[in-house]
């Protein structure tokens, strides 16, 4: 099982997707942007960070690069694809999922330790997860502020495209809905704000109720993907 | 060389918490009469030779698909100017 990690520049949390992803049990797969290359990998993440500094739009030069090419085409086929903060602004970018995110409502960047409940978990990212299990993940992020038109909205939760929403009584950025993140029809795109990477091996995850430092909820979806790999080959 | 600006605007249905930072400021140094602000881009494109149809036509493609992303916003308008 091979997880690629793409870096495009501005790109901050490549080293730890790849790392999430060893963790998990894959072989991490570093790619580049100006590459029209997979390099035959079984799923892509696309990392946190600021690609070209936010510039234009969050995600929005990024969304453009070489590389996406293959990436939208592989994500129609059914190649697992996640996008995590700066790779979720390039999803939507990228329209392989719905909605745009723009600047946090009270405009200031935001760093917590966060709950969200998983409201799909049928995706190929996802199906570790409990439906409605609350779990903790970091998110830090200036442009994390869900929209969408009523038409989009409607049809995001008519489909059940919501995979996560932000819990425990705090929207921390003013998204529509509560929503931290979304998935495709199909379930193999799926774009968070949150950083599950970050949560993935205890001592260096965030705060829960347990201890310090203590949260690896994030393994999960990179275990999800590698199981759901591993039953398909 | 002509200049062809292209301005892109929030929709106008949607939350522009910039604009909403602004007008916040300007409610507290006092400028009341001003009942919202909303912040959009302006794009200036310089062409070599004239901006014709053509040049026009790509200017319109460029607006629409990467200077703006129609879920969150508008091309208002595009203008050339010399």
């Amino acid at each position: 099982m091979r997880i690629g990690v793409v870096t495009f520049p501005g790109s901050l949390d490549d080293r730890d997707a790849q790392r999430a992803a060893r963790i998990a049990g894959a072989e991490a797969v570093p790619l580049w942007h100006g590459d029209h290359d997979l390099q035959g990998v079984d799923a892509v993440v696309l990392p946190g960070g600021f690609s070209y500094g936010d510039y234009l739009r969050a995600g929005a030069i990024a969304a453009r690069a070489a590389i996406m090419t293959e990436i939208v085409e592989a994500a129609g086929k059914g190649l697992p694809v996640l996008g995590i903060c700066n790779g979720f602004q390039m999803l939507v970018e990228a329209h392989l999922l719905p909605g745009g995110l723009i600047r946090n409502a009270h405009q200031q960047f935001i760093r917590r330790d966060q709950v969200l409940r998983v409201e799909n978990n049928s995706t190929a990212w996802t199906h570790g997860f409990e439906a409605g299990q609350e779990i903790v993940i970091p998110m830090k992020n200036a442009d994390g502020n869900f929209i969408a038109d009523d038409e989009t909205l409607k049809r995001i939760e008519g489909e059940g495209l919501v995979a996560f929403r932000y819990a425990g009584g705090v929207n921390p950025n003013g998204s529509l809905d509560d929503i931290a993140g979304l998935t495709n029809a199909r379930g193999n795109v799926v774009g968070l704000m949150p950083h599950p990477e970050h949560a993935v091996e205890a001592g260096f995850g965030p705060d829960t109720d347990a201890a310090m430092k203590s949260g690896v909820d994030g393994l999960v979806m990179f275990r999800s993907v590698i199981e759901r790999t591993l039953q398909t080959a | 060389m002509p200049t062809i600006v292209v301005d892109v605007m929030p929709k106008a249905e949607l939350l522009d918490p910039q604009g909403k930072a602004v007008a916040g400021a300007l409610a507290r140094q006092g400028s009341t009469r001003f009942t919202d602000v909303r912040i959009g881009k302006r794009f200036e494109l310089t062409v070599e030779g004239p901006a014709d149809e053509a040049v026009l036509a790509e200017v319109r493609e460029i607006a629409a698909n990467l200077l703006s992303n129609d879920v969150i916003e508008d091309v208002v308008a595009i203008t050339v100017v010399d």
